[in-house]
């Protein structure tokens, strides 16, 4: 008897403890008390207060691109250090709601997200703070919504991936010249993370790049199931290398697939970052979206007080799109020079990606291809995409959705 | 005889461990409240050197992650609501000493129903018998996740931690299947928030207050389960089989028959934890759905000895340690593994002054002339 009262004391005292907590803790945090109404009104720097919500933490390649423009944006207009609230590991449920919540109560009246599956979450968010503007990377849903504070970005990466692709074929070029493989053993690997357009888009743009200079090259596709899973991508990388593939790149964002290249002596393409200090022998160049442009434009014209994009893509003449430094240890010669051609014939629209010359499906040239760009659970096809000649990507909506299987490239495995 | 002789050379220890009879309930609270004070001396001394900030500070930082504000004191007690819930499926299954290390999965299984069911029927029947619906799916499908191992040990004596352990990948990998085959948009893997703008199958909201059902639901069951473990009779055979099964045999009791029930119990309710996470809370299912809920309940549980109305205290302390971690890595700019640092060194001091409740240290008496 003893025993139970002493214990239902203890329970009675921590109950009283937390709801006195509950009433007593939260006043001055009511969702609607914010004075950072949408436009119109301008600030100064010193009113600004920017979230960002990133789904791991510096470990991750991809986390990193996003911590790093940031810090360089905060650093370009002279923000202070409690002017940024960076949350780590927010992971793609309830809690990414909350975090956002927890964030517009602080008084961030610009908050970002970076993975994926944050949307529907900072969706609901923006539904509750109306003059809180809620910037997302990489979804779907913004431009149908149409709310005046929720936003999606992303850029025609690629692009990025194409030119990454260049500096492939140009070292499958030079190892068919040397003798050290024929023509037809040009076999790119390639480690994605899902069957979904974003790496579809990725590997053709980057496949059509190394093409667009070695004529022969085919590739072979591994998928993972995991935008974050070090030991398959790594496995994946080391199978594709074991069938015979001699230029491994990825999309996925762990160091597997790199750690797994620079053990087997393999060149590979990097993306999102350079990887050339765990891999200087093999690293060769890196495609990357540099946030930094997006995050500068959101934060002045919320200063500004001014409208944003309900869906913003950046591109390779606005700085969003960053090729980094090629590594002259293993690229081959001339690689940065015809990097560069090709970026100011992209600019200059001399070139298309996604020309509809330059790729096959099941053997026959496209002319028309309706695409789902208005994200619904049946996918349908609502947009036609092909015009004068070649597949329009990231116009019609900045997420990717380019998800046609062309010639040239077979996928592995098709679970995921 | 001989013993005698060599056992007067024999040097005494310094101190030795003498078992404790019985201790005083109050005495028992001091010394983890002693502990709990170390733990955080020891923290300040480890955070002071690793990273020059004042513990004060990270401690009031911690404090303020994790009751700062009034949203921030319910999405604690709605973290600490879900622990617990997992922690109460698995306690009789510990109690029985069934190595039931399977929580992770049975959620996962039951989340995975709920979230199949507001997938298929989401248009096609009324709410209200769509959430009948989602409950049996949910509770049948965690029950059959625990049950499956629980045949397997009561007919041919198979190791339970394996089994149990192998069930998790097992779901979580049919997890990843269906959030890929229902993703959208096609083929992202992730299955968004169901029923977004029907909201069908989502439990109802009480007020304005999000998570008060689920905490609730919470609360009466581990009412419910203190009452079953301590006064049912089902109960005591629970307490028996755990602690002798030969006992159990020789009494009469069906130790196979009760291993069958409670695991079926146990998993039942951790189908319901995956109904709650899934219809109540993320309105998604995704591999991370129970977020390693399975594995921490049995930290929960063994620190509460099993005792339901302790397990709210002790999940209370991991998630509060959670969150505090998480908000210093947020202020101070630190790495999460810091604060995990910082949350492993204050669990092994409460776990360890377990110890000093159970034995006590007598030290050498100075010898007699």
């Amino acid at each position: 008897m003893k025993k139970l009262i002493s214990r239902l004391t203890t329970i009675l005292l921590v109950a009283t403890l937390v709801l006195g907590c509950m009433t007593g803790c939260g006043n001055s945090n009511d969702s609607k008390t914010g004075n950072n109404s949408g436009s119109g009104e301008t600030k100064t720097s010193s009113d600004i207060k920017i979230g960002l919500i990133c789904l791991h933490d510096e470990n991750s390649t991809y986390d990193l691109n996003f911590i790093n423009s940031v810090q360089e944006v905060k650093k370009k207009l002279g923000l202070s250090d409690d002017q940024v609230i960076i949350k780590k590991n927010i992971p793609e449920s309830n809690e990414c709601r909350e975090a956002a919540f927890d964030l517009a109560d602080r008084g961030c009246n610009v908050i970002f997200a970076d993975s994926f599956g944050h949307e529907p979450y900072i969706l609901e968010a923006a539904a509750k703070y109306p003059d809180v503007q809620f910037c997302h990377s990489t979804g779907t849903l913004a431009h149908t919504e149409k709310k005046s504070n929720f936003h999606d970005a992303f850029s025609s990466i690629y692009e990025g991936r194409y030119l990454a692709g260049i500096a492939a074929g140009m070292k499958l070029n030079e190892m068919i010249q040397s003798g050290k493989i024929t023509a037809e053993q040009a076999v790119i690997g390639y480690v994605g993370a899902y069957t979904y357009a974003e790496v579809i888009s990725g590997y053709t743009s980057f496949y059509l790049g190394a093409k667009s200079v070695c004529p022969t090259v085919t590739m072979k596709v591994q998928f993972t199931g995991s935008w974050y899973d070090e030991t398959a991508e790594k496995e994946a990388a080391t199978k594709l290398i074991s069938d015979g593939c001699v230029l491994i790149s990825q999309h996925a964002d762990s160091m597997g697939a790199p750690t797994a290249c620079e053990n087997a002596g393999v060149p590979n393409i990097s993306y999102n970052g350079s990887t050339v200090d765990a891999c200087p022998n093999t690293f060769i160049v890196s495609s990357r979206i540099d946030w930094a442009p997006y995050y500068e434009y959101v934060i002045k014209s919320v200063m500004e007080g001014k409208e944003l994009a309900y869906d913003w893509v950046g591109t390779l003449a606005d700085g969003s799109v960053k090729l980094t430094a090629v590594n002259t240890k293993a690229a081959a010669a001339g690689t940065q020079e015809a990097i560069d051609k090709a970026a100011e014939d992209l600019k200059a629209g001399k070139i298309h990606v996604f020309d509809t010359n330059n790729f096959t499906v099941g053997g026959k040239k496209l002319d028309s291809y309706m695409a789902d760009v208005d994200t619904d659970d049946k996918y349908t096809p609502d947009t036609e995409v092909i015009k004068d000649g070649y597949f329009h990507e990231s116009e019609y909506r900045s997420a990717p959705y380019f998800d046609l299987r062309i010639d040239g490239i077979t996928t592995l495995n098709e679970m995921f | 005889m001989q013993m005698a002789d060599t056992g007067k050379k024999i040097k005494e220890p310094l101190f030795h461990i003498v078992r404790r009879d019985n201790i005083v309930w109050w005495k028992a609270w001091i010394i983890r409240l002693l502990a709990i004070l170390a733990a955080l001396v020891f923290c300040g001394i480890v955070s002071f050197l690793l990273t020059k900030e004042n513990p004060l500070r990270i401690y009031s930082v911690m404090f303020d992650g994790a009751f700062g504000t009034k949203r921030r004191v319910w999405s604690l007690a709605q973290n600490v609501a879900m622990l617990l819930c997992v922690s109460v499926a698995v306690a009789p299954a510990f109690k029985m000493r069934f190595w039931n290390v399977g929580g992770e999965g049975q959620v996962l299984a039951g989340g995975l129903a709920s979230a199949a069911c507001m997938i298929l029927f989401g248009d096609s029947l009324p709410s209200a018998v769509l959430l009948i619906v989602m409950l049996i799916a949910s509770i049948l499908a965690g029950a059959i996740w625990a049950v499956i191992p629980a045949i397997f040990r009561a007919r041919w004596n198979t190791n339970e931690t394996l089994f149990t352990l192998m069930m998790n990948y097992i779901a979580i990998q049919l997890v990843s299947f269906f959030a890929y085959k229902w993703s959208v948009p096609k083929g992202s893997g992730q299955v968004g928030i169901i029923n977004r703008t029907s909201h069908a199958g989502w439990l109802p909201v009480i007020g304005d207050m999000e998570y008060l059902l689920n905490i609730i639901i919470v609360l009466v069951l581990t009412v419910i389960m203190y009452v079953y473990l301590k006064y049912s009779k089902q109960g005591y055979e629970i307490a028996v089989v755990g602690e002798s099964e030969k006992t159990a045999k020789y009494i009469g009791i069906s130790v196979r028959k009760v291993i069958l029930r409670t695991m079926i119990i146990s998993g039942a309710i951790c189908g319901l934890a995956g109904l709650l996470l899934v219809a109540g809370t993320d309105h998604t299912i995704s591999r991370e759905t129970a977020a390693g809920r399975g594995f921490t309940a049995i930290m929960v549980t063994w620190m509460a000895k099993f005792n339901p109305f302790f397990m709210v205290l002790t999940s209370l302390l991991i998630v509060f340690l959670e969150k505090g971690a998480t908000e210093i890595s947020t202020a101070f700019e630190l790495n999460e593994s810091f604060s995990e640092i910082i949350t492993g060194i204050i669990i092994f001091f409460i776990i360890g002054c377990e110890f000093f409740i159970q034995y006590r240290v007598v030290f050498r008496e100075k010898e007699a002339a």
